[in-house]
């Protein structure tokens, strides 16, 4: 299976990525080798076989329900661009 | 004719104290961000760890509507981007959701009982909440609410009408509040859904194509939403046009709905197992352990109420609706001894009064307790029932309990049958022309008689006595 050049654009845009126009005939090329690769494992007879979630075989540790966070929003919020009143604020998005 | 086509999917908060995958608080209405920690925050090197509660709760969501509750689930990526997901995803199940297949049971107006599916329900984390007041044209973002527990319950396209959908939603709601899983508060959002509304020609097979109707956080807005909605997709087909598949947001003060996103935006979220969480496993016997400490389900109280406190159908289905009104009438039958009376009471005054200062039943100024005081006092012919919704008004007041009102009024009933003939007596002395026409057959003047009596005792008479004298001293 090979990318073409619109479906690299779309990853992209999905991404949320800025990307060169002159870079997507490398990235469409560098794309489609790992898809390649992927095709190439999916010859592997693997029926009956589970497939894993994780590549560590072990379930979730779960931890209590309490609270063990304090109020650390002027720490936080020294690395934010910009704040008023508590909030943080970003350039505007109106859906 | 068109045959509507309606799928819910509604999110319920997870009552917890902590995050789903944070120890920060859940408390509502605390000051922005201050409840938003570093895994909230999404910042660099954090690790999220799953709470213990939260797979408690969704389990018993799972065993309490006969479903599949999974033995393993797993946590997957959501993607997309938003500034109130500073992660640029959000954790969620995807593949492998935590319960699957289940039934809840509807009741139709006309009393028939419908099965709606429930596909799934999965735990994800909520975002934070986007203000986009004025910040010199930016957006503020409040992250308290990233993080927080939900359990997303998708149904399958089951229901007919928007009536339905109603009864539907109400019956989730009433599930996960006897849950005690979630507190259900619709104005904080705590309990919120969106629907899937399509329309087809009667007697097609397959579906219309769908608009998705977003956040909708009242039992009326869903009704009047997908009602609307239901109106517009009619119209558009009627005309001709055809249905766009889209994301719809319904406005309450315009009752109409419209498009939120533009089809080539529609997102593709790119779901993956998320590497930072494990598979959760359960065993069966920790699910046998928490099906031993299922509370009783509205359905399984309901009927106990008709059986042991011999309720009416109707009046059992309003006194069960939550599961704090039928631990108060259960407290009130306790504290009165009187089931009958205690039910009426629940369904009358109390709730008119609840009804009438917008409160919930948590929120009573009288408690159950202090409420068979009262009923008592009735019980045992101290104070009519008229007086005693007096009383209860002065209670509701903050007046004092039933016996001290009742005594600081003198609003102790007369039984004494000397002072009631005197009063009679003085009754019938005064009326000579209504005692002639009584005793010339006009039955409907003992009325009149009985009011006189009323009145001169200030309501205080018993009344069965006032009757039983008065047509003894009034015959030929």
């Amino acid at each position: 299976m090979s990318l073409d050049a619109d479906e690299v654009a779309r990853i992209a845009h999905l991404a949320g990525l800025a990307i060169d126009e002159a870079d997507i005939p490398e990235y469409t090329t560098n794309l489609s080798n790992i898809l390649e690769l992927v095709e190439q494992m999916s010859s592997v007879d693997t029926a009956g076989i589970e497939p894993m979630a994780h590549p560590l075989e072990l379930p979730q540790r779960l931890r209590e329900d309490k609270v063990t966070e304090t109020d650390q929003r002027e720490l936080f919020q020294k690395c934010a661009p910009k704040v008023e009143r508590g909030l943080y604020l970003v350039p505007q998005v109106i859906e | 004719m068109w045959e509507v086509v309606i799928g819910l999917e509604i999110h319920a908060q997870l009552a917890t104290e902590s995050k789903i995958f944070s120890g920060a608080s859940t408390a509502y209405g605390a000051a922005p961000n201050t409840q938003a920690c570093a895994v909230d925050l999404g910042l660099p090197g954090v690790l999220p760890v799953l709470n213990k509660e939260v797979v408690r709760m969704a389990a018993s969501f799972g065993l309490a509507i006969g479903a599949n509750v999974s033995r393993r689930s797993v946590f997957a990526r959501k993607n997309y981007f938003y500034p109130d997901l500073p992660k640029g995803y959000q954790i969620s199940q995807f593949e492998l959701p935590i319960v699957e297949r289940g039934n809840i049971d509807i009741e139709l107006e006309d009393g028939a009982i419908k099965s709606i599916g429930v596909t799934r329900a999965h735990l994800e984390e909520d975002a934070g909440k986007s203000l986009h007041e004025d910040f010199q044209g930016m957006t503020g973002i409040d992250l308290n609410r990233a993080g927080t527990p939900l359990l997303e319950i998708v149904s399958e396209p089951d229901m007919r009408s928007a009536k339905e959908a109603v009864a539907y939603m109400k019956k989730i709601h009433s599930l996960v509040t006897y849950l005690g899983i979630c507190d259900g508060n619709m104005q904080e959002g705590s309990f919120r859904c969106d629907a899937n509304v399509s329309v087809r020609p009667q007697g097609q097979q397959e579906f219309g194509t769908r608009a998705e109707l977003k956040n909708i956080n009242s039992f009326r807005f869903v009704e009047r939403a997908i009602n609307i909605e239901v109106e517009r997709q009619i119209d558009i087909i009627e005309g001709g046009g055809e249905i766009v598949q889209e994301t719809r947001l319904y406005d309450a003060d315009k009752n109409e709905t419209r498009s939120m996103r533009s089809k080539e935006e529609a997102n593709d979220y790119r779901y993956f197992p998320d590497p930072d969480l494990l598979p959760v496993e359960l065993t069966d016997a920790y699910l046998r352990g928490i099906e031993a400490t299922l509370p009783e389900l509205p359905e399984q109280k309901k009927a106990r109420f008709i059986t042991d406190y011999s309720l009416k159908q109707g009046d059992a289905d309003v006194l069960t609706a939550s599961r704090a009104l039928a631990d108060f009438f259960e407290s009130l039958v306790e504290a009165s001894g009187d089931a009958k009376l205690a039910a009426n009471w629940v369904i009358g005054s109390v709730a008119s009064m609840l009804n009438k200062e917008n409160l919930d039943i948590t929120d009573s100024k009288i408690s159950a307790e202090q409420l068979g005081g009262l009923l008592q006092r009735v019980i045992d012919n101290t104070i009519s029932g008229k007086i005693a919704k007096d009383v209860f008004e002065a209670m509701w007041q903050g007046e004092g309990s039933a016996d001290a009102i009742i005594e600081s009024r003198g609003l102790k009933q007369i039984t004494d049958s000397g002072a009631i003939e005197k009063i009679i007596d003085d009754i019938i002395a005064a009326n000579p022309d209504q005692v002639e026409q009584f005793r010339a057959g006009k039955d409907k003047v003992l009325g009149f008689f009985v009011g006189q009596v009323m009145k001169a005792s200030a309501g205080k008479a018993n009344p069965g006595q006032v009757n039983q004298l008065l047509k003894q001293k009034l015959a030929p």
